[in-house]
Formats: C-alpha cells, structure tokens, sequence
C-alpha cells in the first residue's frame, strides 16, 4: 500500500522521476530546482535508479542533451528554472515541433532583474508559445501525481510532445507536506516502458530536424498546432486512468465553491490554497465568491473553460507575471479573448500579484475580489492592476 | 598506445569502403572542399553510425525537406549544441543497452560542425561534452568562416583574409587576429584523441576518422575545409588548395595521442605561403609586409608543432 509520509516536495518530485524509472536526466543546478536533481543524482549513485545522469555545463546543454536523449528513445527529464528556463529558451521551441517526449519540473521563479530567486511565473510565461504541454501544481501530492501523468501523456505515441509541470519555486518546492507516494507496482501499471514510434537507430536510419522550406514551414507548424491541440483528450484520459488506479482525480480546471458565485477568482499554482481560503471566509461573510485553478495551461482547455466560468458575471484573473508595456497579464489577456463578444460572458479583470516572492495573502484576495465587484459597476481605466504595491 | 588501434589495419587505395553514407544529389556548390570531406568522413565510419548535425552549410545542402542526402540516422537541433545533442543520444544509447532494450553492438556517434559551430558559438558545449568524457567523435569541418550566413569572419578566419565583416579598407587589411588554434583546445582537455586532417590526404584523413572512432571517450578532428565560394577561389582547385596548405606549413597535419603530439607530415622543403594566397580573392589585398609577417608567424607556429612532437 502507498504510504503517506511528510516530504519535501522537491523530494518527493525526484521520487515520482524514480518511480516513473526515467533513464536519461540531463539538468544543471538553479535555485530553487536544485533539490530535486541532488536527490536524483542521490538515488542514481545509490542505485536505486538505472539511469544516465549528465551534470551538463548549462541549461541551454540541457535541453540539448534532452532532444538527443529523447531521440535515441530513452526516457528523458530535466529540472530548471527561471534563468535557467530562459537560457534554454532557443531549444525549447524544437523538441516540441519534433515530436520528442521530454519531461521536465519547472520550479517558478522570477526573472533578472533585479536578479530574486523567488517564486512568480515569469519564466514560464515568457516560455507560453513553446509548444509544450503545460500543468501546474497546487501542492506536493500534485507535484508527485501531475510528474507521473506527464511521462504517461508525454510519451503517448498519439501526443508525443514535451511537458512541463509548473512547481510554485520555494512556497511549493522547498515545503515539508504529507504527501502519499505511490507503489512501483502500481506506477508502473499506469506507466508503461517509453516505446518511441521512431528513434535514431542504424538498423532503421531517419532524418530528424531537416531543413523546412517554404512549402513546408506552415504545415509543419500547423501539424505542431493540430498535435498538441488534440493531446487534449489524452491528457483527460491519463487523468481518469490515474483517478482509476490512485483514486485522486485531476481536471483542466478545477472549481471551487463556484455554484452561484458572481465573482471567481481564477488562479494557478500554489497560490489557490491560499485563495480557497479566503473564499471560505468571503462566503461566511455572505459574498457570492467562488475560484477557479486553472490546471492545464497549454493546451487551453478553452472549451471546460468556458463552460465553468459562463456562470459568472465577474473573473478576476490573477497573473503572476507583468508584461511591461502590454494591455494585460498573459492569463488575463487569454481569458478575456476566450470571452470576447461572447452573448452574456462575464466581466474579466486581470490583477497582477505575487512577484518575485511577494506574499499573496487572504487579505489580498478580499481585496482582489471586492476590486472586481466594483469594478464590474465602473470600470477601470487600465486593464490590469498590480496588487500590493508599496507606496513607501 | 591505444589497444583498439592495433587491429585496424588503415584504410588503403586497395579496401576503400563502397558505401556512402552521405549519398550524392545534395545542394552543395560546385567543388566544394566541405562536403568532400564529410563524404570520407562518413566512409571511413560506415553505416553503424548516428549522426549529430550542427546548424551550417552541410545541415541545409543534406536534408531540404522532403529530401535527404542521409542513408545513416541523422539529427539536426541546433546550431550552437551538437556535441551536447551527441552526449544525450550517446547517454540514452548507454543505458538503453544496460537495459537490454538496444542491442548491445557499438555505435559510433559523430557531432560534426563547421569552425563557427566549433570554434565560436558552440565552444561550451564541445568543452562540456569532452570534460565529461562522452565516447563519441567530433569532427570539425573548417572553411575559415561563417560559409552558410555569405562569408562573415569567425575565430578559424585566418589573418588578413577578406570576409564580409572583415573587409579591407583604408583603415583595415582584412581579419586582424590569427586563427583560434581549436584543436590546441580540445587537446586542454586531455582527451584521448585529437587530429588536424586535409580532404587533399584523404587516406590519412580517413585513417584518423576511423582512429577517433575506435578510441573510447571523446575524440576530435579537425578538417580543412576549402570554400570556392567563399574563398573567392576556383571550384576545381579546392583540392590543390588544401595541399598547397599544408605544403605551406599554414594547415599542419598532425595527431595528439593520450596528450602526445605526432607530426602526421613533416615538411622539410616548405613553399612559401604565397602560393598558397594565389588565386585566393580572400588573400588578395595582402601587401609585401603582410604576407612577410604571416610567413615569420606561420613558421613559428609550426616549429612549435614540432617541437611538441619531438617531446613525444
């Protein structure tokens, strides 16, 4: 029987890896991932796991390692992070157009500069057209259970795409939480051996990574587009599986108090624990407050969306990331395109909060809440509000 | 001495493989002395092999899709990472073969790159991959430039030659710093195998492929590349340029085995490296004193060569 044990997430993450029995983990140390590698390299040099670890020089090494892992046909992962994340960046774009299943953690943290090693979701959002399937983790159960479904959904012949899993850096990776780690016997039932439908092979030599033409450039995007658009089904499906054999379920969307809620409040990552608690306190005060944690982030589940959030007349969309100079938060800015001109949609607001480590607290999402009530009467000026800013 | 050495008994005019691994029907320009090369390259590797392409002038004339020159498994990511590409696929073949889920049988594994790949932007990712020890065969095809993007200088750009970003003008005379010496690099970091090689000697650069594959961790090299394109030169002179190199001392040939330097071809009756210049657009602009200095440097460079030989 899978035990429940109290873990530090990031720990608890190089388990699931373990469990999932990835082969090749290129990574180079950033904080707030560098838990998570020490404790795969700690296992690999136990011999608990029968995998190459690569202690490359760089992020960007990396990644490259990555595709040539992936394309050789092993199970591959990575952890970065922030800079990390962004010194991959040229990389990231290819694996995913190839078609090669990489797995990797991001553990968020703000961008330079000022140079913080705290957590928002700048890094990834600066990342948002990578092509890759994106989840994000409330807490370390999730972090453990959305690492297993992406290798699952991940190496899917029908998606084969790269995927990250968004861990909250330090208010999620570095906490100790009771989080129940599942038998190999089991892992492995809902996991099957990466079998890749093609791989670099002499007895069976392709070219992976030609040259695209003009006449071929556009189709070669779109058939990226079309894939990872259609992952959406198999990503469902992983999570019934995973509900089936776990008894945990997971959905693109997940809804908390929302029945009859005029305004929700709509989150992602860690902070929606703390956004579940006030609205406890919003609705035992008597206000139609509700939440929705957005779970899957690429590819939108534009359709669940829309049908959960219908019902509102408010959202106040929190981004965790500020775009200088741009109309919006990139999750405000595709929340209120999925609305637009839509007969009856609700309201979108957009708030900006929680950068680089700042706290975002009860209070806060009162605020937030109250803000789009009012402003829902008498809009604002700007599309969007940064939250907490000290005026001294 | 390297063990594996030993039983390979050198490729001769008599048992030239017949296979080709790059096939022709490529877009490479007419006489081009890089594409030449990668052919021996592949001939000397065979079919058993996995090919790492960095982003230059062989990556586009091989795979225009829905096209490919490639009868061996070949992977292009990027421009700057081959050798970290090389380390992830010879990673994953590792434990692939632990698990008994490959066959157990070697594979060769070539990264290959031109100077600008090598030399310039992927430095890094080479230096990592040979500190790590990766068993696999970089090969450096060098044309002195950035061929692929028209001609713009790199570190490989050898002193004085004309380029698009080092014109000579009335305050210029061309590229004004000597070449970047890339095989002393990989030679830093204590890898087993190191080599300098010539299309122009083509069975000594098939032996020292070879050779780079047979021995176990990483090994490197280095190959003169002539580029009638960029070069400014005739396309079927590509050949007796690359010989006037090394006749010249500019392009020495020579082995670095386990740290031990080897002079593949002593020159003991050098031409002067005017005549390598001639009939070169790239050399052209060079006044008397120019090519004076190159000459003084030249020879000191290659008396330095060879007294790390003689340590040997």
């Amino acid at each position: 029987m899978a035990k429940r044990v109290g873990i530090e997430v990031s720990i608890a993450v190089s388990e699931a890896v373990k469990l999932a029995r990835a082969e090749v983990i290129p990574a180079y140390p950033i904080t707030p991932q560098t838990h998570i590698v020490e404790h795969l390299s700690e296992i690999i040099a136990n011999g608990d796991l029968d995998a190459e670890f690569i202690p490359v020089e760089s992020e960007h090494a990396a990644m490259s390692c990555c595709c040539g892992s992936a394309a050789a046909g092993a199970r591959t992962f990575t952890s970065s992070s922030s800079q990390g994340l962004s010194l991959m960046s040229e990389i990231l774009y290819i694996p995913s157009t190839m078609r090669l299943p990489i797995v990797m953690v991001l553990a968020n943290r703000a961008l330079s500069a000022p140079i913080s090693i705290w957590n928002d979701h700048q890094d990834v959002m600066v990342q948002r057209d990578i092509g890759w399937i994106q989840t994000f983790a409330e807490n370390g159960q999730e972090a453990v259970d959305l690492t297993l479904h992406a290798f699952r959904v991940a190496e899917d012949r029908r998606v084969s795409l790269p995927m990250i899993v968004n861990i909250d850096g330090f208010t999620l990776s570095h906490m100790i939480e009771p989080i129940e780690l599942p038998d190999q016997e089991e892992v492995d039932k809902y996991l099957p051996p990466f079998k890749p439908r093609r791989r670099l092979d002499p007895r069976k030599p392709i070219t992976m990574g030609p040259v695209g033409i003009p006449e071929v450039y556009t189709e070669a995007k779109v058939a990226h587009d079309q894939a990872l658009k259609a992952s959406r089904k198999i990503i469902l499906k992983a999570w019934q599986e995973f509900a089936d054999i776990f008894g945990r379920q997971y959905n693109p969307v997940e809804e908390y108090r929302t029945e009859d809620a005029e305004i929700m409040l709509v989150t992602m990552g860690s902070i929606s624990e703390t956004a579940m608690t006030a609205v406890d306190k919003m609705r035992d005060e008597g206000k139609k407050v509700g939440l929705l944690k957005l779970r899957l982030w690429r590819p939108f589940p534009s359709l669940e969306f829309r049908r959960i959030a219908k019902s509102a007349k408010v959202l106040g969309v929190i981004d965790r990331c500020l775009p200088p100079g741009a109309v919006c938060g990139p999750v405000g800015e595709e929340i209120r395109s999925l609305f637009y001109k839509v007969p009856g949609a609700p309201k979108v607001f957009n708030f900006i909060a929680g950068l680089g480590g700042r706290d975002v607290t009860v209070e806060r999402f009162e605020e937030m809440a109250d803000k789009a009530a009012a402003y829902a009467k008498k809009r604002p000026k700007e599309l969007y509000e940064v939250i907490g800013v000290r005026e001294k | 001495m390297i063990p594996e050495f030993e039983k390979f008994k050198g490729f001769s005019a008599k048992n030239l493989p017949k296979e080709e691994p790059l096939a022709p029907g490529h877009r490479a320009c007419q006489g081009c002395g890089e594409v030449l090369a990668l052919r021996m390259v592949m001939k000397a590797l065979g079919k058993n092999v996995i090919v790492c392409n960095a982003t230059g002038c062989m990556e586009i004339i091989s795979s225009p899709y829905p096209y490919t020159s490639w009868t061996v498994p070949w992977i292009h990511v990027a421009f700057e990472n081959a050798a970290s590409v090389a380390s992830g696929v010879e990673s994953a073949m590792k434990v692939l073969k632990r698990k008994g889920k490959i066959p157990k049988k070697h594979v060769d594994i070539l990264a290959v790159g031109g100077d600008g790949a090598t030399g310039d932007i992927g430095l890094q990712w080479i230096s990592g991959a040979f500190e790590r020890g990766h068993d696999f065969v970089y090969v450096c095809l060098d044309n002195e430039a950035y061929m692929n993007t028209g001609v713009q200088r790199s570190g490989c750009t050898p002193y004085g030659a004309m380029t698009t970003t080092s014109p000579p003008g009335k305050k210029s005379f061309g590229q004004v710093t000597w070449k970047k010496n890339v095989p002393a690099i990989a030679v830093a970091h204590n890898i087993p195998y190191v080599a300098t090689a010539s299309p122009a000697y083509f069975l000594d650069l098939m032996n020292k492929v070879k050779k780079a594959a047979l021995v176990k961790g990483p090994a490197y090299v280095h190959i003169f590349s002539p580029c009638p394109t960029g070069w400014g030169s005739a396309g079927e002179r590509s050949i007796e340029i690359a010989k006037l190199a090394v006749e010249t001392k500019v392009f020495p040939l020579y082995e670095v085995i386990e740290g031990r330097y080897f002079m593949s071809r002593k020159i003991s009756k050098p031409k002067p490296v005017e005549e390598y210049f001639k009939g070169q657009r790239r050399f052209r602009h060079l006044t008397e004193d120019h090519i004076e200095y190159i000459q003084r440097r030249v020879d000191a460079e290659y008396d330095k060569l060879v007294k790390l030989s003689e340590m040997a």
